[in-house]
């Protein structure tokens, strides 16, 4: 098997006697389509936070590549390649959007605490931010500020500077929630055509975008992983049936 | 430079060349050192009052970073402010009387206190961390209280300072030379904060204030850069300190007075947060309403605090953005709706 890119071995996680993570074995392979489902409360967040670094665990460790990241803060695992949405809005409202992709892309660049040249002199911070707005066809919105921007583009903003820190690992806490169903086309293009070289690790709660996209599925159940397989596997397994497709198949 | 724009867009292009004009100076920036200038000249009685005002305007200048910009909210400046004044003040009873030397070991010192309790009380936010602003202010004032033979506790110390450069004297009765040296350290200080703010470090701060979460999550370590930005703060809340004392030859534990945090960050609230001019015209107004209140109304102190009350009320109900934010919406209006808003 390939090595994976990103590794957890026994991962636990304890918030006094309620367990949100147990014995958690799972790995992300590099340029994987992977996706994690499981009813409300099985911990996918949880283990977002985990992997990001958001929560330390009360056992077990995280792994990038060969190293050990356990003890890593959050923004130095940024800084070695893993990168995050949030499944609720969390930009900076009050900026544009170009604004929005500058501050990730400085900070990648590592000028930003540079304190001399204006920021709007680093050509090479502006050229990154417009291919990126171009890509994910922003550009007309680029100095529209984020709270003037309907949802559906807002949550395309989440991901932009996500992408805008060069990430090895992308980690997409549901990516179209709450998007109406008219725009959500957009959000799903986006993630179609996220650059293949990034492992992508998607949460989500809807069937169809997690077997149009995944070409590899967990499913997580009370904290702790029930099964794992491509996605035939995972719609034929009678665990799973019973568990999770069984009760999304009522709604 | 801005050849990645697709085939259907001048507008990426426009947008970026926005981002690349707006840290340039607008004529109108030059309207407060004009005003400054005039007031030298035209209104010579009032220089003691305007000589405060300039060194308010510093003080609100450097609060401005931490609140209005990182959005670190503070009520307990005048630690460093005092701190500045008192480094000052014993440099010049000591056989160090050059007022820049003073200035340079002030900014010092407020740095170093600054790091110390930054690094400690920037874990907090909130509630805890402006009571904990509060206490280290009223820590430092106790402690300048108590140990009376440096200090001079309640009655302070006096001093004279050398002549700026070895060759002008500051004049502590007519405030013509001290006037133009608080001018001209204003200046610089403001050229500098001005200078931090439109690059990519004071995009940072607005980033932070804006989002914490968020900042953290694109690779930011927040605390390090609230340290440092509270550092920097502290730095110029120092030199402010060390003015107001120079200019009067004296200091006394007023400086370290929780009093005068509460009214630099209302000085700084009434101009508007986040947006540099606002304490220039917060510090101006606040002052000038004090004054003459004083003086219309006779010297009971309710009667002014009671006006600053009124206004500040005014203020925060219908003009959220401060006094400035309104004179932003009027240029607006005026200019019909064009440009995104200067920040």
């Amino acid at each position: 098997m390939i090595e994976p890119i990103l590794e957890t071995r026994g991962l636990d996680k304890n918030f006094g006697a309620l367990n949100v993570a147990r014995n958690i074995n799972f790995a992300l392979a590099p340029g994987a389509r992977h996706a994690i489902i499981g009813p409300n409360g099985a911990g996918k967040t949880t283990l977002i936070n985990l992997l990001t670094g958001v929560l330390k665990p009360s056992a077990g460790s995280v792994y990038l590549g060969t190293n050990d990241i356990t003890k890593m803060a959050e923004h130095q695992r940024v800084k070695h390649g893993i990168a995050r949405t949030f499944q609720i809005n969390t930009l900076f409202m009050g900026l544009s959007v170009i604004d929005n992709l500058n501050l990730a892309i400085s900070e990648r660049m590592g000028n930003a605490t540079g304190i001399l040249r204006p920021a709007g002199n680093y050509s090479e911070v502006m050229e990154e931010a417009g291919r990126i707005l171009s890509t994910l066809k922003l550009d007309n919105d680029a100095l529209t500020e984020i709270h003037e921007l309907p949802y559906g583009r807002q949550r395309l903003v989440e991901i932009a500077i996500a992408l805008a820190l060069d990430p090895k690992v992308l980690l997409l806490d549901e990516p179209a929630a709450g998007v109406p169903s008219a725009e959500s086309h957009i959000i799903l293009d986006a993630v179609d055509s996220l650059p293949k070289d990034i492992a992508v690790l998607i949460i989500e709660h809807d069937m169809d975008v997690v077997f149009r996209f995944a070409e590899r599925i967990t499913v997580l159940v009370r904290g702790a992983i029930l099964a794992e397989g491509d996605p035939d596997e995972i719609a034929a397994d009678k665990e799973v049936q019973a568990v999770y497709l069984g009760e999304s198949a009522h709604v | 430079m801005t050849s990645s724009t697709g085939t259907p867009t001048g507008s990426l292009a426009r947008s970026v060349q926005f981002l690349q004009r707006r840290h340039r100076f607008h004529w109108a920036e030059i309207i407060p050192w004009i005003l400054a200038i005039a007031v030298f000249y035209l209104l010579p009685g009032y220089r003691l009052l305007a000589t405060q005002i300039l060194v308010m305007i510093l003080f609100a200048l450097s609060l401005d970073l931490i609140v209005g910009y990182a959005g670190i909210i503070s009520l307990g400046h005048t630690a460093f402010f005092g701190t500045g004044a008192y480094i000052t003040a014993l440099m010049a009873s000591n056989d160090i009387p050059d007022p820049i030397l003073g200035l340079i070991a002030a900014a010092a010192g407020a740095a170093v206190l600054g790091l110390v309790s930054g690094w400690v009380l920037l874990r907090t936010t909130g509630l805890t961390l402006l009571v904990l602003t509060m206490a280290v202010t009223i820590m430092l004032q106790e402690l300048a209280n108590d140990f009376d033979e440096i200090t001079g506790g309640f009655d302070g110390i006096n001093f004279t300072n050398s002549e700026i450069l070895g060759l002008i004297e500051l004049d502590q009765l007519w405030y013509s030379s001290s006037y133009i040296y608080v001018l001209v350290v204003l200046f610089f200080g403001f050229l500098t904060i001005r200078t931090i703010v439109y690059a990519p470090f004071g995009r940072m701060l607005i980033g932070i204030r804006e989002n914490t979460q968020r900042m953290s999550a694109i690779g930011t370590p927040v605390h390090q850069r609230q340290v440092s930005v509270y550092i920097i703060s502290a730095a110029i809340a120092g030199i402010a300190g060390a003015l107001w004392v120079q200019v009067q030859g004296n200091v006394t534990t007023e400086v370290y007075t929780f009093e005068l945090s509460g009214e630099v960050l209302i000085m700084l609230i009434l101009g508007g947060t986040g947006r540099l001019y606002g304490a220039f015209l917060g510090a101006t107004v606040y002052k000038i309403l004090e004054s003459t209140t004083e003086q219309v109304l006779g010297t009971d102190e309710p009667y002014w605090q009671f006006a600053i009350g009124i206004v500040l009320i005014l203020t925060v109900l219908f003009a959220r953005r401060g006094l400035f934010g309104i004179f932003e919406d009027i240029v607006k209006k005026f200019k019909g709706a064009s440009k995104g808003e200067v920040q």
